[in-house]
């Protein structure tokens, strides 16, 4: 096996395990806050991609603007799907809100099924496809971009958290709700506002996956499973711990499927999530209660 | 009957319990008092399986019983009911009390799908027993009632009456009067008794001094996570570290 | 037992109205459906334990029955006995560490698992004929009578159904059926009462994971083809919305969710490409506005349609 490739299959896993982190984030904004596993979160990403396409191809709106106008529609999306599904739910037991957040899932899957049809769609790059070259490993510039974005919506998630009074808010509800509620914060508020970040974050990623991977009305499903899976790794965390999940599973995925069996790449990511899920519930990084937000 | 002995419990780096033994004869009621924080209930879940101390041992006649699961516990007569009552919600109270025999009856799944005729006989039998341990507590009238829509008082009596379906050699009621009236704590009493009366050891953790000082044999004081005093509940009534520990110091 | 003994008519009988003809081949597979809905039912709507996974086992007694049955020339009412025997201990050394998770971790574990089975349908192209699929399964036989028509498959797949839901009726209505609803409510008072709650779990999985697998074996031999892709995460889904528009819980329900989903598509013809938004929607409404499911919804919703005339006559 020879460095460069190896770095190339490194490099190309860095970059697929960014989107798993921004997704695994999106999971763990929405499970904080609210206890919800929400199954429809890769519906957001989907809706992403696909939604910036159609701006892009219908409206013939230039990449730059379309993109805004696709997040602000999934983030409506994500907004109405709380309102409608999740708050009206007389009994919130896990299991009930499993099966409603799937219900809604298989709901917005298929709409898009409807609007955009079976077929795969590609979304164009943000800067050409010229590829460059970093230590003989080859880097689309679209991977740059990625990780590019990925990380500013993660410091920009931070400084959200921690220092604006509705991040701080939201915190609050993440360590104790009823607590939260007795000092005056609005705790159905903070968990529409869950919803509308962590829509928003998958949309994103949609986004900025589409012109590497294509996109379709069904990605939602699998992206969705692995970026739970790089949550999962992260103990649930909205912090670093996800990121270096995201990470740790898209750079094992390359590898695996460039080492062992491409057929096999995504039962890897499963084994894990299982593994985790069986020896260590809290996480691979052990109890980090400060990141929890 | 039951002894603790040198139950020491830790949670990150807070001292509950420390170095806690006292020992409860049989057929007798015994009472656990002691301020709010003394460890009262961290010493109930640790007997009772739910927590697993630090260091010590808990026996059950002489047998050693440390870190037992509940379910084993309950096969070995040892029951529990909690402060904060915890009912099957969705059944009905004599289905609460049936499931209170499941360790007295027998089937597993195979026999149960295949409906062998000893487990119809076996079914009729715990259903009617229920029936009695239901009238034995006083709640025949709501034997039909879904759990979970039943006032609070009738549903502390219902859990009462699950835990001794299972015919247990200990009970440990955590709390029993909380939130009762006083016409409630009156009858609660009256059913304790009669429940040591059948041969059962009966323990109790609670708050109201009245009650405690009217049923209880024994009482055993805890105070921030030790053993303070044990005796009577005229000795206790009467011990001055009690009363300091409950009234606070005022001499300084 | 008077409802069960008209149930038993009705699947008799059913046939006589159809005369053969294409709707007994969807009967088929409303039995099948029929007897996973009971399956995750008993699991789901009674112990309370999630799994979205289920179309795996599903999966596992249809490709072991293939397989045993095309490659290695067995008998196959061997294989579909031995299969569900292995699918069921598959499940029970599965069911200590995946029961031990909870709510929506334990939906993430099976929802893994399942999507892990279906991987391996997939890879493990020189036995399971990979995506392709799996062809030339044999019909089952007794002596020279062979199931090889669908009204024959109907009486087989339903006489297998009927018991199956006996045996489930019979254990929802005994002691471990009270244990099992023991657990949903209360897994602590559950414990307390004596019930071994980590074992009692597994056991059912394992009893919910074999009577999966024996539908699977059923399928695979009344079809003769097999491939992945009736066995993904869609199908766990799909069953899922059975039970919970049936009716979590109710024995009965599971046959009316059952049946309700498979002829669904056959009305929707045409307008194929609807029925998934329609699932998605009619669990997100029965969830919402039906939390008993058809079981219990159409009995509350009669009574309530008799008071409103009560209530219309008096005025």
């Amino acid at each position: 096996m020879q460095f460069d490739q190896l770095l190339q299959f490194f490099l190309s896993g860095v970059a697929t395990g960014a989107i798993y982190a921004l997704i695994g984030i999106g999971f763990s904004i929405i499970y904080n806050s609210t206890g919800i596993i929400n199954f429809a979160q890769g519906e957001f990403v989907m809706l992403g991609g696909l939604l910036a396409l159609s701006f892009t191809e219908l409206l013939k709106l230039p990449l730059w603007a379309a993109i805004p106008c696709a997040i602000a529609v999934s983030t409506l999306v994500g907004a109405l799907f709380e309102r409608l599904a999740i708050r009206p739910l007389r009994r919130p037991t896990p299991i009930n809100l499993v099966i409603i957040t799937i219900g809604g899932s298989i709901l917005i899957r298929g709409i898009s099924m409807l609007i955009w049809g079976k077929d795969t769609h590609a979304l164009p790059p943000f800067s050409g496809e010229e590829p460059v070259i970093i230590g003989g490993a080859t880097v689309m510039p679209q991977h740059i971009w990625i990780v590019g974005i990925t990380l500013l919506l993660i410091s920009i998630n931070k400084f959200y958290f921690f220092h604006t009074i509705s991040g701080k808010a939201m915190r609050a509800c993440a360590y104790n709700r009823r607590a939260a509620g007795l000092v005056g914060i609005d705790v159905r508020r903070m968990v529409l506002f869950s919803f509308i970040i962590s829509s928003a974050f998958g949309s994103v990623a949609g986004i900025i996956v589409a012109p590497l991977t294509m996109t379709a009305y069904d990605v939602g499903v699998m992206l969705g499973l692995k970026g739970f899976c790089a949550a999962i790794i992260g103990g649930m965390s909205s912090g670093m711990a996800t990121v270096a999940g995201g990470l740790l599973l898209g750079i094992l995925e390359s590898m695996g499927a460039g080492l062992i069996s491409s057929g096999y790449k995504d039962a890897i990511s499963f084994i894990i999530l299982l593994l985790i899920l069986f020896f260590r519930p809290q996480g691979l990084f052990g109890k980090s209660e400060s990141e929890r937000v | 009957m039951l002894e603790v002995s040198g139950i020491t419990q830790v949670f990150s780096g807070v001292t509950a319990l420390d170095n806690v033994s006292f020992s409860v004869s049989k057929n007798a009621v015994t009472g656990i008092i002691g301020p709010n924080g003394a460890g009262k209930t961290t010493l109930f879940n640790i007997i009772t399986g739910i927590y697993s101390q630090t260091s010590g041992k808990v026996f059950m006649e002489k047998r050693d019983i440390s870190g037992f699961p509940p379910e084993k516990l309950a096969k070995l007569g040892l029951v529990r009911t909690f402060q904060n009552i915890e009912l099957f919600g969705s059944m009905t109270a004599i289905e609460n009390v049936m499931l209170g025999m499941h360790v007295r009856s027998a089937g597993g799944i195979a026999a149960c799908s295949l409906k062998m005729p000893w487990i119809s006989r076996e079914e009729r039998r715990v259903s009617e027993e229920a029936l009695y341990w239901l009238d034995f507590t006083g709640i025949s009238d709501i034997g039909s009632v879904t759990a979970g829509n039943l006032p609070f008082g009738k549903g502390r009596v219902l859990e009462i009456a699950r835990a001794i379906a299972s015919r247990p050699r200990i009970i440990l009621m955590d709390e029993p009067a909380a939130g009762l009236n006083s016409q409630e704590t009156i009858l609660l009493a009256g059913l304790i008794l009669k429940i040591r009366d059948l041969g059962i050891t009966v323990i109790l953790v609670e708050h109201d001094m009245e009650l405690v000082m009217d049923i209880c044999d024994r009482i055993i004081v805890l105070n921030l996570g030790t053993k303070l005093a044990e005796g009577s509940p005229r000795d206790i009534q009467e011990n001055p570290e009690v009363i300091t520990a409950y009234l606070g110091d005022d001499r300084e | 037992m008077a409802k069960f003994i008209c149930f038993m008519i009705i699947v008799i009988l059913a046939p006589l109205l159809f005369e053969g003809g294409y709707i007994m081949n969807v009967l088929v597979f409303a039995g099948i459906n029929t007897m996973l809905a009971i399956a995750l039912n008993l699991l789901l709507g009674y112990a309370g334990q999630i799994s979205l996974g289920h179309a795996g086992f599903f999966g596992i007694g249809a490709y072991l029955s293939g397989i045993m049955t095309t490659v290695f020339n067995l008998n196959p009412w061997f294989v579909i006995s031995a299969a569900s025997v292995a699918t069921g201990l598959f499940a029970f050394l599965l069911g200590f560490p995946v029961l031990k998770l909870k709510g929506h971790y334990l939906a993430m574990a099976t929802l893994g698992l399942g999507i892990i089975i279906y991987i391996i349908f997939n890879e493990t192209i020189d036995y399971t004929g990979g995506p392709s699929g799996l062809s030339g399964i044999p019909q089952l036989s007794v002596g020279s009578f062979v199931f090889d028509s669908d009204i024959r498959n109907y009486y087989l797949v339903w006489g297998v159904t009927v018991v199956i839901m006996l045996l489930a009726l019979n254990l929802s209505e005994s002691r471990v059926g009270r244990a099992l609803r023991a657990i949903h409510d209360s897994e602590i008072a559950a414990r307390v009462v004596g019930i071994n709650t980590r074992l009692l779990k597994v056991q059912i999985f394992a009893v919910s994971a074999m009577i999966s697998s024996v539908a699977g074996s059923l399928y695979a031999h009344s079809v003769t083809f097999i491939s992945p892709a009736s066995f993904g995460f869609n199908f766990s889904v799909e069953l899922l919305t059975m039970v919970v528009i049936g009716g979590l819980g109710s024995i009965y329900g599971s046959f009316l969710g059952a049946l309700l989903l498979t002829l669904l598509p056959e009305f929707l013809r045409g307008a194929n490409d609807y029925d998934i938004v329609i699932y998605g929607a009619l669990l997100m409404l029965m969830l919402m506005f039906m939390p008993g499911g058809l079981a219990r919804g159409i009995p509350e919703l009669l009574n309530r349609f008799k008071n409103s005339l009560k209530g219309s006559g008096n005025a």
